[in-house]
């Protein structure tokens, strides 16, 4: 149910954020945010501000990613790095059930309560996806639900539009309008660095009051929003989603996914970084005497052949056939199957493509000698 | 958190369901007659609908039921691999893991007084046998019956004791000099087909080319392109939508099929590789 | 008692003849009686003859060295037996034994051939007609070929 804002947006300092992380986690939440690490920006455990990368921004091109130093010392001055929600709401690795004589038990280990501070509204996109893939039909993913139940989000709206983004192509950004419980924008000029803070939530709203918080002015609010135009006027990239279900179904003998198959590796690093991508796997072993037995879910891929492997082989056996799957299902069957596009336009496959094959080069590729508009033969 | 029910579609948990017995059907192919243990209640499966099955250790499969009633589930499974090897080495009194009953099922209802075709290939006429036992337990509710097997050669055939109580008509590919059935392509049997077949609805299971040629050859012989149903199969893990291996296009096979109408299929299937 | 010339009126696989084309080859047609196993051809013998069944069944065989016998087609009611009375060698490919009593139209090929050169346009005629029937036979042929119910599902390396 949409949430009407009845809570007019507040103006929070660092230290106000400071004391909106030790607030999350007083409430007991534990709160997760953008680190730097490993060159990238990692999802991680945030203690306090001092966990966040202040001063640093990245600059990303198709198979590029590098961090670079900022000189205003922005805390959420970054756009996304490899990694996204999906590694808690969807962990790589799962406990199942775990089954001895008896007969199986579904794993019960207690789930975590996780407060996501600086979540661009592409990813908070990319949960709603998955909320529907896997809440949204018959069958309900235990684990999935679980872990999202109580979920807190903290969203931040982009100032500049990354390398490989194009989420205004998709409708997906660059602000956040749903979704999350507070939402931040960073404000920093001569009048001090602060954050825009915007209720989603009732919740949102509850931890907000507890916090040292100012009346946000006009000024500040034309900040904000010309932070967002900012980076709405900036995007790395453009899909056009005109027709785009039809276009792709109708081009599926196209010769681009030839040409594809000759540059992609079939690495799964697209999947593996794609915020919304949900391919998994089982994983059913038993110990030595063969008396306990545990199943797993694993994420998988659909670029590996074991992925549609039935007896006699693999459905899609060439790479050309697995390329195209993962792209006609991510911009058009999704549509199909979920109601809107499985892409969120965040860039990341772009930008973690180790021969930079491009999503929206492809889509235009395609576009440009559309088949169906081929004279008949 | 979503509490599992002990067996059911909405639960991952397999279910501890005893073989209650085990029949060899060919040199590679065992039906297994299962019952729930602790006197826990039998789920509903309708004909065509599948279950995971569960070999302790190694692995689930899906399989569809291939005869329902008299308490006991029954499948038919063929050893191709490392988790169907273990099914088909069990023994009665063994312990299984089931789960389900997932899919769509066979479309008797809208077969009611219509004539009905059944065409089976191999191994696919273990999903069509709950509609054959069907159809011919209750001839009043349909029109012509017609029953059509092809498989690889007469040892390979299942259910051999049932196909002349059906008066099933079969064909294998090759056969020894002992064979005195027929020899040929499943659908040079089309012909015995009596009647009109504008209003006849047809049901198949079988290899994919099987399918293909077959759902050609009843479209010119006068079927209704969407009076042909066929059954999928695509790899599945978790059954219920959610793994995302059993997509064929936007279907997920596993809870948009198995059973599904061909003609809103055929453009998919006619793509390779899809 | 109707004449050869009207019952192969009502052979489908001769339909596509004219009334005119079927009563020249009903002059080279007799009725045939096989006994269960009798042998209707010799692979290896001259292909003078082709059949048609009218009823019962035929089994065409070859053997495998250490296979043994192996029926590669059965051919039923209303179905063309043999084609090879048309190409040159002239030589017939597989042992085809009766199964089950089977009565068939015998024709004498040798016979027919003749009139064929004579007449192109019934040799036209009955070129299409054992061109549709080998296009079935060989498709299903290559159908089975893939040995879809075989564990490989078809598939070659």
């Amino acid at each position: 149910m949409a949430y009407v804002a009845r809570v007019e947006a507040r103006v929070l300092d660092v230290d106000g954020l400071d004391a909106l992380i030790a607030a999350l986690r007083d409430r007991g939440w534990e709160v997760v945010g953008p680190t730097v690490r490993s060159q990238s920006i990692v999802y991680d455990a945030v203690a306090s501000v001092g966990d966040l990368p202040r001063g640093w921004g990245d600059e990303q091109e198709g198979g590029a990613f590098r961090l670079v130093r900022r000189d205003d010392g922005a805390l959420f001055g970054h756009n996304v790095g490899h990694d996204s929600l999906k590694r808690f709401l969807f962990p790589p690795r799962v406990p199942v059930w775990h089954a001895t004589a008896g007969g199986p038990v579904e794993r019960t280990e207690e789930q975590p309560r996780y407060a996501f501070l600086g979540v661009r509204s592409c990813d908070l996109h990319a949960v709603a996806i998955q909320d529907r893939v896997f809440m949204g039909d018959r069958y309900v993913e235990p684990d999935y639900a679980a872990r999202r139940e109580d979920a807190f989000f903290v969203a931040v709206n982009c100032g500049q539009a990354g390398g490989t983004c194009f989420c205004v192509s998709m409708g997906t950004g660059p602000r956040a309008e749903s979704g999350y419980d507070l939402a931040l924008t960073e404000l920093i000029d001569d009048r001090g660095h602060r954050f825009l803070v915007e209720v989603g939530s009732e919740r949102g709203a509850d931890v907000l009051a507890a916090l040292p918080s100012g009346m946000a002015g006009e000024v500040d609010v034309a900040m904000a929003r010309e932070a967002s135009d900012n980076a709405a006027a900036s995007m790395g990239r453009e899909l056009d989603t005109t027709d785009i279900r039809d276009l792709l179904m109708g081009n599926l003998a196209h010769a681009r996914w030839d040409d594809v198959a000759e540059r992609c590796l079939s690495c799964t690093n697209c999947t593996l970084v794609c915020p919304t991508c949900f391919c998994h796997t089982v994983e059913d072993r038993t110990d030595l005497a063969g008396q306990e037995a545990e199943r797993e879910r694993v994420w998988d891929s659909c670029f590996s052949l074991d992925h549609s492997y039935i007896h006699g082989g693999s459905v899609r056996g060439s790479g050309r056939s697995r390329y195209r799957q993962w792209m006609t299902h991510k911009l058009a069957t999704w549509i199909d199957q979920f109601g809107t596009s499985g892409c969120v336009g965040c860039g990341r496959c772009i930008t973690w493509c180790p021969v930079a094959i491009d999503i929206t080069e492809e889509a235009a590729a395609i576009r440009a000698t559309d088949m169906r508009h081929a004279d008949d033969r | 958190m979503v509490a599992p029910e002990t067996v059911g579609a909405q639960s991952l948990l397999p279910a501890p369901f005893r073989v209650a017995s085990v029949r060899r059907e060919t040199h590679d192919t065992w039906t297994l007659a299962l019952e729930p243990e602790d006197g826990a209640e039998l789920p509903a499966f309708a004909p065509g609908q599948f279950a995971m099955l569960y070999a302790f250790g190694a692995g689930e499969v899906p399989i569809s039921v291939s005869a329902i009633g008299d308490g006991t589930l029954v499948h038919t499974i063929r050893s191709v691999g490392a988790v169907t090897g273990r099914l088909c080495a069990l023994r009665e009194g063994d312990t299984i893991g089931v789960r389900g009953p997932y899919g769509t099922a066979w479309p008797l209802a809208t077969a009611a007084g219509r004539d009905v075709v059944v065409v089976a290939g191999g191994i696919g006429l273990a999903p069509l046998r709950p509609v054959v036992h069907e159809l011919v337990a209750h001839p009043e509710r349909y029109g012509r019956v017609t029953i059509l097997y092809g498989g690889r050669t007469p040892d390979e055939l299942l259910y051999r004791d049932e196909l002349s109580v059906w008066g099933a008509h079969v064909t294998v590919d090759a056969a020894g000099p002992d064979w005195r059935g027929r020899v040929g392509l499943v659908t040079k049997l089309l012909p015995v087909i009596a009647g009109d077949p504008a209003g006849a609805i047809a049901m198949m299971c079988g290899p994919d080319v099987m399918m293909h040629f077959t759902a050609l050859a009843l479209t010119d012989r006068g079927f209704a392109p969407d009076a042909v149903w066929v059954s999928l199969e695509r790899s599945m893990k978790c059954a219920v939508g959610h793994c995302g291996h059993c997509q064929l296009g936007p279907l997920f096979v596993c809870k948009d099929g198995p059973v599904v109408r061909h003609d809103a299929v055929a453009a998919l299937t006619a793509v390779r590789e899809l | 008692m109707q004449t050869i010339a009207e019952l192969l009126t009502d052979v489908p696989a001769l339909a596509a003849l004219s009334p005119e084309h079927r009563d020249t080859i009903a002059g080279c047609a007799r009725n045939r009686v096989f006994r269960d196993g009798e042998e209707v051809m010799r692979a290896g013998e001259p292909a003078d003859t082709f059949h048609v069944i009218r009823e019962g069944a035929v089994a065409l065989e070859t053997f495998v060295p250490q296979g043994g016998p192996v029926i590669v087609e059965t051919l039923h009611d209303g179905e063309l037996l043999g084609w090879s009375w048309l190409v040159p060698p002239y030589r017939v490919a597989f042992d085809c034994r009766a199964v089950g009593t089977t009565h068939t139209f015998e024709f004498d090929g040798a016979c027919l051939r003749g009139k064929c050169d004579a007449d192109p346009a019934l040799g036209y005629d009955l070129l299409k007609l054992v061109a549709g029937v080998m296009l079935e036979r060989l498709q299903g042929t290559r159908l089975r070929l893939l040995d879809v119910y075989g564990r490989t599902t078809g598939g070659r390396a």
